[in-house]
Formats: C-alpha cells, sequence, structure tokens
C-alpha cells in the first residue's frame, strides 16, 4: 500500500525519465525479482526478509522524523533569522547542558533502534538444524549446485544464465521486453518449500556472493573458505537473485534463480531429477564417433566457453581466439587438455576441472573441428581421464 | 592578482627578497605555500574532470539496458578508475590544496614547516596520476577489479595492476608527506597566542585529518605490496590457492578505508564550521564540543572497518560489534550537525553562494549520514550491501558533502586567493544547478539498491530501466554545471575579473586569513603577529 501512494508520487519525476528512454518498455513486474519501478524492498518470501524490510521501515520512519524536525528548525531559522528581514544577531555560543543533551539523547536513540537489530543478526546467523543442505559455488560466471545433505542429496549441476539473454545484451537489448531479461538460467535451484535450507557458499576462482532479495540473503561465496546462510521460503514460486560481488567482466551475467515446490513436486523433482543422472552417467570407457562427440562438444562450448571466445571462435579483445590457434590445431591433444584442467594466463583462462572427462573431451574435438579448424582429431573421454 | 596567476603582480614585487623565479619556474621549483595550494587545487579540479568523464560513460552505458556504448570489460574498467581517481586525484587533493593556501594563514604562520617537501608531495602527484590514468593504454586496458582492489580478483589483472599499485604507492608517501608537513606546521608555527583551543576549525580538522592519514596509508601501502608480491614474487597472502586469505585482503583494506572516509570529510567540516557562522554573524556554536566531536569520529573510525564486510560472513559477535561500533559514529556526527544549526539559530542570516553550499552541504551530507546509519544495520545491509543503495550513500557523502564543502570554501576565500569577487549570480547559478542535478542523479539510486540492483553491473533487469535512465540525465546535467562553474566562475576570477575584494568581504567573517590584503601577497606574517585575546584579530 505504502509502495504504491510512493510511486504515484514519483511517477511525476520520471515522466522525463520516460520521456527521454524513447522506447517504451512493456515490461511487467516480475514476481519474486524486481518491480517496475520499484522503490522499496522486494516483497518478502522468508521470515527473515519480512525483518529485515520490518527493520528497514523501523529505521526510514525514524530518521525521517528525526530529519524533519531538525531541518524544519533550520528552516524556521532560515525564515526567521535573517538579515534581509532586519533580525539581529544573538551572542550566545556555548550551553553545557544543551551539549550533553543532544549527545546523551541520540545516543538513546541509537540504542533503542540496536536491539531489534540485534534479535535479527542473531536468526539470520543461526544456521543449525537445517532440512536441506546445498553448497552453491560460484564460478567465473555461473554457480553450481551440490546437494549434501537432506532430500535430494547428491544432485548436482550448474545453473548459466540463458546464452540468448547475454546475446541480446550483447546487442544492446534492443526491443527487448522481457520480464526476466538477465535473469532467466538453464537449471534453476530448487528447494522445497517451508524447508530450512541451509546454503553453504564457497568459489572456485574470485570472491563472488550468492544475494536472493525475496529470501533474504546475501553470502559472499569465497575462494578456500566456506561460509553459510540459511532461508526458508514460504510460498511456492520463483526468486530471483544475481551475483553481488565484483567477479569479472561478466559479473552481471551469472544470475541465481530459486525455484521453491510443494513438498510433493519437490519429490516428483528429486525422483526425475535422479533418474536423470543415472541416465545421464556417461560410461567414462566409452568410444565415440567424431560427429556424435562434436555435437555434445557444441552445447558444453555454447554453455561454458562462447561468453569469452566467442560462438565464432575469434576471441575478443585480450581473449585468444581458438580459430586457427596453434594449440588447438595441434596435433598432439595434451596440451590443449591441460589448459582446460589448469587454466593459463593467471586463470583469465579459468581451470575447466569441474567438467566431466566427456565434456572435456567433447569440447576439445569440437573446437578441433570446428570454423576453419579441420583437423579431423578426435579426443576421447579416457584420453582425458589419463590427463587429469 | 599576485598569488594566482600573474606573477609580475604587486605581491610579489614588494614582499619578495630572494628574487623567486617566474614563469615556469615559478610553479616547478615552487616553495610558496599559496602557489602550491594553487597547484593542487588545479591539479584536483583536473583530475575531477577526467574522473567525471568517466563517470558519464558509466551514466551513459546505463541510461539504457543493454550494451551499447562499452564491453563490460572496459565498464569495469571504468567504474575502478572512476573511483580511484576520485578518492585519490581529486578528493584528497583538493583538501591537501586547502590546507596549503588556509592554514598558514590561519595560525599566522609565513608558509609551511617544511616548504621543500611541500613541492616534492606535490610533484610526486603528476607522474603517479599520468601512469594511474594513463593505464587505459596498456595491454589488457586499465584495473578492472573495483576501486577496492580485492583479492583474488587483483591476481587476475593485467599488467595495469601493477602501474595502478605503483601510482597509489607514490601518491600515499605525497599524503604523509604533506600530513607531515600539516602536523608540524599546526603544532610548531601558530603565532604566539594561538593555543589549540583558540585554532580555527579548519586547521583542527586537519590536524585530526593529518593523523589519521598518517596512521592509515601506511596500511593501505601494506595491503597493495602484498598484491604486488602474490602477483609476481610467488607470495599467497591473498591467494586461496596457495592457502591465502582474500578476507584477510577486505580486513586490510577497510582498516584503511574506513578512516580514508573520515579522511574526506572532516576538512570539510571544518570548512562550514567557518561558512556557518560568517554568514549567520554569530560565533560558532559550541566550538569545544566540535573539537572533541571530531576527535571523536576520529577515534571511532578505526574500529568500524567492518562494517564493509557483513557479507563476507562474519560471526554473529562480530556483526554486532560493528553494527554498534558503526552506529556510535551518528552521535558526535549529530553533535556537529546540532551546532551548525544552533550557529544559525538567532543569527542574522545572508545567502551567499559560500551559505548556500554549506546549507546545501548540512541539508544533503545529512541524508547520507542516515543512510549510513540504515546501512550500518547489518540486516538491512544484507539487502543492500553491493547494491546501488550503497552506491546512493556514498556520492551523497562524498559529493554532497565534500565536493560541497570545497565549493563552499571555494567561494568562501576565493576573494583572498584571486583579489577579486566571483559572481554573485553566477554563483547562485551554479549551486542549484549542482543541487537539483546532484539530487537528480543519485536520489533514485536509493530506490534501484532497494529493489535489487548491484553495483558495478553494465547491464541490468528492464525493471530497473527508468530510475537509470532518469539517473543517467542528471549526472549529465551535473557534469556540465562543473564546466559551467570552472569556465564562468573560476576562469574569470582566476583572470582578476570581477569587483575588487577588501581585506575582509564577508562582512561577520572572522580569523586571521582576513587580517591581510586581498589578494593575499606573495608572503604574509614573515614576522609572528601579535594577536588578541581570542587570536583572531592582529593587534600589531
Amino acid at each position: 500500500m505504502k509502495n504504491n501512494l510512493l510511486q504515484k508520487l514519483t511517477s511525476g519525476a520520471l515522466f522525463f525519465a520516460a520521456w527521454a528512454n524513447t522506447t517504451a518498455w512493456a515490461v511487467n513486474d516480475l514476481p519474486g525479482g524486481p518491480a517496475v519501478r520499484q522503490l522499496n524492498l522486494q516483497p518478502a518470501a522468508t521470515k527473515i526478509a519480512q525483518e529485515q524490510a520490518w527493520l528497514h521501515w523501523f529505521m526510514l520512519i525514524i530518521c525521517t522524523v528525526i530529519f524533519v524536525a531538525v531541518f524544519g528548525v533550520m528552516f524556521y531559522s532560515i525564515w526567521k533569522h535573517r538579515k534581509s528581514v532586519g533580525h539581529k544577531s544573538a551572542s550566545f555560543h556555548e550551553s553545557v547542558k544543551v551539549e550533553i543533551a543532544w549527545t546523551v539523547i541520540p545516543f538513546i536513540i541509537v540504542i533503542l533502534m540496536a536491539l531489534p537489530a540485534t534479535r535479527v543478526v542473531v536468526a539470520q546467523k543461526d544456521t543449525s538444524n537445517a532440512d536441506l543442505t546445498i553448497k552453491a559455488t560460484g564460478y567465473q560466471w555461473k554457480w553450481g549446485y551440490d546437494y549434501i545433505k537432506g532430500q535430494g542429496e547428491g544432485i548436482a549441476f550448474i545453473s548459466t544464465l540463458d546464452n540468448a539473454h547475454r546475446e541480446m545484451s550483447n546487442n544492446g537489448a534492443k526491443g527487448v521486453d522481457i520480464d526476466n531479461y538477465l535473469l532467466k538460467v538453464d537449471n534453476p535451484l530448487v528447494v522445497p518449500v517451508n524447508k530450512k535450507v541451509r546454503i553453504i557458499t564457497t568459489a572456485n576462482d574470485v570472491i563472488h556472493a550468492f544475494a536472493v532479495p525475496s529470501l533474504g540473503v546475501k553470502q559472499d561465496a569465497i575462494p578456500g573458505f566456506v561460509r553459510d546462510t540459511w532461508f526458508r521460503a514460504e510460498a511456492v514460486g520463483d526468486y530471483y537473485g544475481q551475483c553481488q560481488e565484483l567477479c569479472g567482466k561478466e559479473h552481471a551475467y551469472m544470475p541465481i534463480h530459486v525455484k521453491v515446490l510443494s513438498a510433493a513436486d519437490y519429490s516428483a523433482w528429486v525422483d526425475t531429477e535422479q533418474k536423470k543422472m543415472a541416465a545421464k552417467q556417461d560410461d567414462p570407457a566409452k568410444v565415440w564417433d567424431l560427429a556424435e562427440l562434436s555435437k555434445r562438444g557444441e552445447k558444453v562450448y555454447a554453455a561454458n566457453c562462447s561468453a569469452c571466445h566467442q560462438p565464432t571462435g575469434k576471441g575478443a579483445g585480450p581473449i585468444k581466439p581458438l580459430d586457427g590457434a596453434a594449440v588447438v590445431l595441434n596435433a598432439d591433444a595434451s596440451k590443449q587438455i591441460m589448459v582446460l584442467l589448469k587454466g593459463q594466463a593467471n586463470g583469465a583462462m579459468p581451470a575447466w576441472k569441474q567438467l566431466s572427462d566427456t565434456d572435456i573431451a567433447a569440447v576439445v574435438t569440437y573446437t578441433k573441428n570446428n570454423w576453419s579448424n579441420k583437423t579431423g582429431q578426435l579426443v576421447q573421454p579416457a584420453d582425458v581421464r589419463a590427463a587429469r | 592578482m599576485s598569488a594566482v596567476l600573474d606573477s609580475h603582480g604587486h605581491g610579489l614585487d614588494h614582499d619578495d627578497h630572494h628574487g623567486a623565479p617566474h614563469g615556469w619556474r615559478r610553479w616547478v621549483y615552487a616553495t610558496n605555500h599559496k602557489d602550491i595550494g594553487t597547484l593542487y587545487l588545479l591539479f584536483a579540479f583536473t583530475m575531477l574532470i577526467i574522473g567525471g568523464v568517466l563517470a558519464l560513460l558509466i551514466r551513459a552505458e546505463l541510461f539504457q539496458p543493454g550494451l551499447q556504448l562499452v564491453n563490460p570489460e572496459l565498464f569495469n574498467q571504468l567504474t575502478t578508475m572512476h573511483g580511484l581517481i576520485m578518492v585519490f586525484g581529486a578528493i584528497m587533493p583538493a583538501f591537501v590544496g586547502f590546507a596549503n593556501w588556509m592554514i598558514p594563514l590561519q595560525i599566522g604562520a609565513s608558509d609551511m614547516a617544511f616548504a621543500r617537501m611541500n613541492n616534492f608531495s606535490f610533484w610526486l602527484m603528476i607522474p603517479a596520476a599520468a601512469m594511474l590514468a594513463g593505464s587505459f593504454f596498456m595491454p589488457g586496458g586499465a584495473p578492472a577489479a573495483g576501486w577496492t582492489l580485492y583479492a583474488p580478483l587483483t591476481l587476475q589483472m593485467g599488467p595495469s595492476m601493477d602501474a595502478a599499485i605503483f601510482a597509489l604507492h607514490i601518491l600515499g608517501a605525497s599524503s604523509i608527506m604533506g600530513s607531515i608537513n600539516i602536523v608540524v606546521t599546526v603544532l610548531n608555527m601558530r603565532a604566539p597566542g594561538m593555543t589549540l583551543m583558540k585554532m580555527p576549525m579548519f586547521v583542527w580538522t586537519w590536524l585530526i585529518t593529518a593523523y589519521l592519514l598518517i596512521a592509515v596509508m601506511p596500511v593501505l601501502a601494506g595491503a597493495i605490496t602484498m598484491t604486488l608480491t602474490d602477483r609476481h614474487f610467488g607470495t599467497t597472502f591473498f591467494n586461496p590457492a596457495g592457502g591465502g586469505d582474500p578476507v584477510m585482503y577486505q580486513h586490510i583494506f577497510w582498516f584503511f578505508g574506513h578512516p580514508e572516509v573520515y579522511i574526506m570529510i572532516l576538512p570539510a567540516f571544518g570548512i562550514i564550521s567557518h561558512i556557518v557562522p560568517a554568514f549567520a554573524r554569530k560565533k560558532l556554536f559550541g566550538y569545544a564540543s566540535m573539537v572533541y566531536a571530531t576527535s571523536s569520529i576520529a577515534i571511532l573510525s578505526f574500529i568500524v572497518w567492518a562494517h564493509h564486510m557483513y557479507a563476507t560472513g562474519m560471526p554473529v559477535t562480530g556483526q554486532l560489534f560493528f553494527m554498534y561500533a558503526t552506529m556510535l559514529i551518528s552521535v558526535p556526527t549529530g553533535v556537529k550537525v546540532f551546532n551548525w544549526i544552533a550557529t544559525m539559530w538567532k543569527g542574522s542570516m545572508t545567502f551567499e553562494t559560500p551559505m548556500l553550499f554549506a546549507v546545501g552541504f548540512i541539508f544533503v551530507f545529512t541524508m547520507g549520514g542516515f543512510t549510513g546509519l540504515i546501512l550500518s544495520m547489518a540486516p538491512i545491509d544484507t539487502q543492500v550491501q553491493d547494491t546501488y543503495y550503497v552506491v546512493a550513500h556514498f556520492h551523497y557523502v562524498l559529493v554532497a558533502g565534500s565536493l560541497f564543502a570545497m565549493f563552499a570554501g571555494f567561494y568562501y576565500w576565493c576573494p583572498k586567493w584571486t583579489g577579486v569577487m566571483y559572481n554573485e549570480t553566477r554563483g547562485q547559478i551554479h549551486f542549484w544547478w549542482t543541487l537539483i542535478s546532484f539530487n537528480v542523479t543519485f536520489f533514485p539510486m536509493h530506490f534501484l539498491g532497494l529493489a535489487g540492483m548491484p553495483r558495478r553491473y553494465a547491464d541490468y533487469p528492464m525493471q530497473f530501466a527508468d530510475f537509470n535512465a532518469l539517473a543517467s540525465v542528471g549526472g549529465f546535467l551535473f557534469g556540465f554545471a562543473q564546466v559551467y562553474f570552472f569556465l564562468f566562475v573560476v576562469l574569470p576570477a582566476m583572470r582578476g575579473h570581477g569587483e575588487k575584494a577588501s581585506a575582509k568581504p564577508w562582512e561577520a567573517a572572522e580569523g586571521l586569513e582576513w587580517e591581510v590584503p586581498s589578494p593575499a601577497p606573495f608572503h604574509t606574517f614573515e614576522n609572528p603577529p601579535k594577536l588578541d585575546a581570542t587570536a583572531t584579530r592582529v593587534i600589531g
């Protein structure tokens, strides 16, 4: 309600911006994500987020009251105590009593503010007794989710921004009016409703931050360290967040999508996921043919490599091209495999050891036989396994 | 027009016994505090414009969703360099410029204590700034790890990172030399009778600031040196791959970084504490409590650093300690605001441009102070850490705080520096234009941050489009206002166009700087002046 009122008040100010922005964005509010011209925190989907929103209103109201009172005095003084209205200046310039008063009273106000905040801090930090524990790993630039404990244990997948959105961004997002622009991922993080979900964060390369505003969580994901946070979503739905710690050039392109399902739907999801995983288990000893492996490699490339090396394989700026590159054309594939496993140039080319042997073999094979590269070479998963 | 540009002015002729150099030598070999102050201010304004152009490139890219002008890599370089240049190239040197000009004049000293070191600390900044700004042209472009230079992202940067580290080392050395100079000058060279508790507030705030600088610049130097050895010499202070600790970098950086915030605002408090009494025609209310409040802010600034790091995952006791300590800072800051308003109360106020900027400062800076209080609460910070809310907050305190105070100080002391009054109409246009465009730029950022738009994003979801467009429009208006200021206010004054200023052009201004002619002669107070009981007038 308060939001609506504020929205109306500011819509006038926004007229100019809307006019300046010649494209009319026909975009709608995104439930679980930002609303159009939203003025306040996103609608809370957890107790903690509600508490945060309450605290914010509490602080905003107190601060506004103090602000209006203090500056009311100042503007009254500006109005009345001007030379142009003939006011003569008084000569007082100190008063210990007044100084003590306006030191002690704000001190008391600050203590009153700290009390409710303390309660929320303690609640936020209590990650014990979780029903489900999931590890979120930040990679440049995607999230890896591993279900560590609880229903669904063993499920693991990578979650990446929809490549079509990344391309729209490159093309200036002209005429794009989709509600989840830059927030759509291939594999959302799926969790059950009304269960305490503990998120353990870590990172593979640099610091990232796992943040979902409507769930009231934000926790840095720090390489070499394990940190945790938690949420208990109170309604089924989709909730969106983004990486919130500068992590390199694709920082804006590693969203978080949390899909909250009912207990039954969640069980069904875990079921199919586990079946899929069993089916997907590649037989590492399988010997692939070129067409089959290249086709798989194309998918791996689009999901992991093309953001930097470009779909054309030409690279961009400091990013090396793959098309025509010596290391790719080399008859000995081992060097290229090592680059993928270990990374290169101080991590500017990250290590990809988290991909499966089959995926690495596939993407190496793909780059060796795509664009102007026509080596006809085939790298088998067994070669990658040997190189690990 | 002696002290600013014209080397043949009367100031030089009758005061100069040493045959001081003319032409370019006057500036390169400068040992006069007024000349060095002028150099600092011009340098800082140049950097303000460079940093401003970077900011406008950022705002132009963010005008609409999607990438139009720059790629994400360059975008990160722009945000990083905007921050570094504004903090280390614009705000800090500008205050040193004010200190050079005003401290000797305000304490009745003939010059700074170490005149040649003063020259060195200025000229060190030129190669450092050139290296910093020039890093855009190095292979791989400028550093893109954010102005906070968090590890381990810094380990992935190209050679420009080393250039930036070297530049920061040099700027740090320059700052430390400048600070030592200020401390020694203030403690040893005050005119007889000016006891510490009779010192002008600007001198007090700078004395405290100088101690803060000496305490924390070496800490920054340590952090970036460790980054350098991690990058090149196989150490792993911050590199987790070798067992290093990236969070330790943040602790060290913010142990520098938070006092740094006060380094950039305390001298501003000092300037405002001169202007408000002058235009209210009434003595500063609660001088002693102003001194104690400034000192408390400085001391507290050392124990609040980790409020920048709530999201790293501190233990609950750590979060609570830093939350309480941070909230405590609002008490002495509040005292300062109350004192200023009490100074205005029952005064006889006029609103020339310096006073407009001072009142604008108090009003808008306090908004930044309140968002700071809101941010200090760890649970709210969980929502808005690293979002545009933070961007809005620190621009409210750094632009509407530090920069507005410097504008106020410029208009206030311009007659003393140049010998002419600035053009009042143009000054007022500059004020209103700046105030309005500032708020159009930064106020919408509060909404963006609350709604969850992360900072340092080259592209953003469509829902954020309108406020970003509004902020961009405001940003350009704000930028043009500063060009107007330089071309139509500063330059004419420097050229000596305008009404001649008397020694004390402001009716109720107090302090020794108003006891010397306008423009201030090349040499002032060559013999220690005899002061009256309040240490604000020369009596012989």
